[in-house]
């Protein structure tokens, strides 16, 4: 016959048995679960606490940053990749995103952006942005700690905020980061190959036209009005 | 993608119905909307005991030009205005016989949406007919309760309509458009 | 409530109650509820303890979905379908790619169908873990079998974020396959988890499952008939604690589930308790498909050749998957743009909600609790 309340003690032995075991516990794993604050991941090894997690893995995502090829501290607006297309804009779906193209002194659309902001208080973290991106120029970034104390300016991101390097991209996302340059690569190699295909083409389409043209030239009898004319052969 | 099958014994049984093809649909007028549903949950007529999916669509009256030739040899362009209309689409199955979908729908004109509620024959359309009056306006006669699901009770408008305009007491929040936009052009610190 | 014409001027109305029902005690539990799933009110209507009438009020998570959805295109609503239904959100990312690909007929790769269905079985877990915690919170055991669900959950939302970088919201799936390969090493400490999981499930039945208190206030608490569940649209778990055979992963066989060998738990009293047990069952069925799963995952790209601007012709689909918590369909009306005409979510939560009165009306209060707990809601589907 089945005590009464042998189901509840059932229930605390296993919870006894966590408990119990929770000192035991070598790696900390199973019974001890929670996790310290993800300390930063570039912090050296002997300065985080013993029992530091870092959660943020190789492919967190937070808000967007634009990448720039620039090293060092060279200029970033010299190399960034974004030419103001406005795709991410258009295809943003919480609508976050907003740009201004930049215009020369005559009025001619220079392929750069003046204003790229991006309000982080209303971007979702979705990542649309970066996969209609056909310039590479926008990816995203894992750096949380973004809170401060003001409101609307403080989590309105301006272009120079968010413009990152390229090495910087390397160093948060590696597998990421060498995919598409390795992409990138790819596509540059084909594009200059087929360009050196068609200027080769043009070239030996302008030889074979000069070439034609001399045949003429030296087909067609000269006139000189003093020598006997030559039948043409 | 209703199965070939299933609709043909609808058409037979009541001609009034009808077929769209482009939108794979048995059209039901209203006033046999219900007795339909009835026929169509008993066991010699397929068994669909299962509604799944009520929804409404919004098609608003359209301009079709067509272009003619004339007994004359002439072209002209005739203009034609489709009349708009509210739809309420039933996606229906059999759980015990593993079948369907059998797609019916109501099309009511846009000045009077009045459609027959099927939730007398299946009660998973009483919530779910109940979104559509909210969001769409269609009338539902013979539902037990028919009032707003989703906005508040004394909401006015149909919010899911295509020619819905949000009233301008919205309240929303300042983005990079708009107001900081414009805040950020004059050169002032948003406060 | 019944509405009599009201004698005072709006912003307030004064109803007059039948006379039956003067003396009853109107309570509101909600939409600040610890315990109702989310911002969701009930106005109940109690005799002493008991319930006599019930009626649920929903809005208040309503953010417009479908709206928004027709004037963006279709890969931009994607981020919003993981924000229906917040806890499964790989789930209805398949569910909205499973309806928008049949209106373009792009093949999906054999690796992302079976990392779809991995991913899926994942969430499947995610949901009935937190389930069986957040039932048990109500039921009044404040946190512990909660916090043993979590555990496991953390386990497989770092999975998530290793795979797709989000823990949550993870906007993985896309027409024709998945955003990208999931990382060296996935599949490994996905056996991993699988691998460990059954002793985490022994562990949780032995705390729970012979628990008195559980068996007495679970048991022919709001019960449920077949014919009743069929009728109201019920599916999911609720409708297979009811005795019904439909499991949309047997019925529809959609991706490739036809290849994997997996049993339907079902109930047969249709009470809370068979809604509580059907979970823990049918977690076991997730670990068989995983196992199968990840045993049998071949090598390969993970993206069809989906068309690079997503336009597909006019045409109006019904896409529907078995969402752990119900059947969570997509109705698209296209109409040749980029941008869809109509677009609707089935929401499993809100029609399995069409019987919460019928259930509740005689038990007493704190069972509504116990019986809005089984069955399973997230408000963020229910009022999209």
């Amino acid at each position: 016959m089945k005590l009464l309340g042998s189901g509840i003690f059932k229930g605390m032995a296993v919870t006894l048995e966590n408990f119990v075991r929770s000192y035991f516990d070598r790696d900390r794993k199973h019974h001890l679960f929670t996790k310290e604050y993800a300390w930063k991941s570039d912090a050296p090894a002997d300065q985080l606490p013993a029992r530091a997690d870092t959660t943020v893995t190789t492919r967190s995502r937070n808000f967007p940053m634009l990448l720039h090829d620039g090293k060092g501290s060279e200029d970033p607006m010299a190399s960034i990749r974004c030419v103001a297309c406005q795709i991410c804009e258009r295809e943003c779906p919480p609508q976050c995103i907003f740009i201004e193209k930049e215009y020369d002194a005559n009025g001619k659309f220079v392929k750069r952006p003046v204003i790229f902001d991006i309000d982080i208080s209303v971007c979702m973290s979705c990542q649309i942005c970066v996969e209609v991106c056909p310039f590479d120029a926008i990816v995203m970034n894992s750096e949380f700690e973004l809170s401060n104390n003001d409101r609307f300016n403080g989590l309105l991101v301006r272009r120079d905020a968010l413009l990152k390097s390229n090495d910087y991209y390397h160093r948060i996302h590696p597998e990421e980061a060498q995919e598409r340059d390795d992409r990138m690569a790819r596509e540059k190699a084909e594009k200059e190959a087929k360009q050196a295909a068609a200027d080769a083409a043009k070239k030996k389409a302008a030889e074979l036209a000069a070439e034609k043209a001399a045949e003429l030239a030296a087909a067609k009898p000269k006139v000189d009005p003093a020598a006997p004319t030559a039948t043409p052969q | 993608m209703t199965s070939p099958a299933l609709h043909e014994p609808v058409l037979q049984q009541f001609p009034a119905t009808r077929w769209d093809a482009a939108a794979r649909a048995l059209i039901v007028p209203a006033d046999i909307a219900r007795a339909v549903a009835q026929w169509l949950t008993q066991p010699a007529n397929g068994e669909f005991d299962y509604c799944s999916n009520v929804t409404g669509v919004d098609f608003l009256p359209k301009e079709i030009k067509e272009k003619t030739k004339n007994a004359d040899g002439t072209e002209e362009t005739l203009t034609r205005t489709e009349p708009g209309s509210l739809q309420v689409v039933y996606h229906l199955y059999s759980m015990r016989r593993r079948t369907g979908p059998l797609v019916l729908k109501q099309v009511a004109p846009r000045e009077k949406p009045v459609a027959a509620s099927l939730t007398p024959v299946w009660r998973s359309c009483e919530l779910q007919e109940r979104e559509v009056f909210d969001l769409f306006g269609v009338r539902f006669e013979g539902h037990p309760d028919l009032r707003r699901l989703l906005m508040w009770d004394e909401f006015e408008g149909f919010p899911m309509r295509r020619d819905y305009v949000e009233p301008a007491d919205y309240e929303w929040e300042p983005t990079p458009h708009g107001e900081v936009l414009e805040k950020h052009r004059r050169g002032k610190v948003i406060s | 409530m019944s509405t009599a014409a009201p004698i005072a001027a709006p912003p307030y109305k004064l109803v007059r109650h039948d006379e039956a029902e003067a003396g009853l005690l109107e309570v509101s539990m909600g939409p600040h509820h610890p315990s109702t799933h989310g911002v969701f009110r009930m106005d109940v209507k109690l005799d002493g303890e008991t319930v006599v009438r019930l009626k649920p009020v929903f809005g208040y998570l309503h953010r417009n979905h479908e709206k928004l959805a027709e004037g963006m295109s279709y890969l931009s609503s994607m981020p919003f379908t993981d924000r229906l239904d917040y806890f499964n959100s790989m789930a209805n990312n398949w569910a909205y790619a499973l309806a928008a690909e049949k209106l373009v007929d792009v093949p999906v790769p054999e690796r992302a169908q079976y990392l779809r269905v991995i991913m899926a079985e994942l969430t499947r877990l995610v949901n009935h873990t937190s389930l069986v915690g957040f039932f048990l919170n109500d039921l009044g055991a404040l946190g512990t079998p909660l916090l043993y669900a979590f555990r496991e959950r953390e386990r497989i939302l770092d999975l998530f974020e290793q795979a797709s970088g989000a823990r949550m919201m993870c906007n993985y799936f896309r027409f024709g396959g998945l955003r990208c390969d999931v990382p060296a090493g996935w599949l490994d400490r996905t056996r991993a988890l699988v691998g460990g999981f059954p002793k985490f499930l022994d562990e949780f039945e032995k705390l729970l499952c012979e628990n008195e208190i559980i068996l007495a206030r679970t048991q022919h608490v709001g019960v449920l008939s077949g014919a009743q569940a069929i009728n109201a649209g019920i599916t999911g778990p609720m409708l297979r604690a009811s005795g019904v055979n439909y499991d949309l992963r047997k019925v529809d066989a959609y991706g490739i589930y036809d290849r994997f060998s997996f049993r339907v738990p079902l109930g047969a009293a249709g009470d809370c308790y068979d809604r509580f047990m059907i979970r823990m069952l049918e977690m076991r069925e997730s670990l068989k498909i995983l196992e199968q799963a990840l045993r049998d995952i071949p090598e390969g790209p993970v993206m069809g050749n989906a068309p690079r601007v997503f336009k597909p012709a006019a045409a109006e689909v019904y896409g529907r998957v078995e969402s752990p918590k119900g059947e969570l369909g997509f109705y698209l009306i296209a109409d040749g743009t980029t941008k869809p005409y109509r677009y609707r979510v089935r929401p499993p939560s809100l029609i399995n909600l069409t019987v919460l009165e019928d259930l509740c009306v005689g038990h007493s209060i704190a069972d509504a609790v116990v019986i809005l707990g089984s069955i399973d809601i997230v408000l963020g589907e229910v009022d999209r």
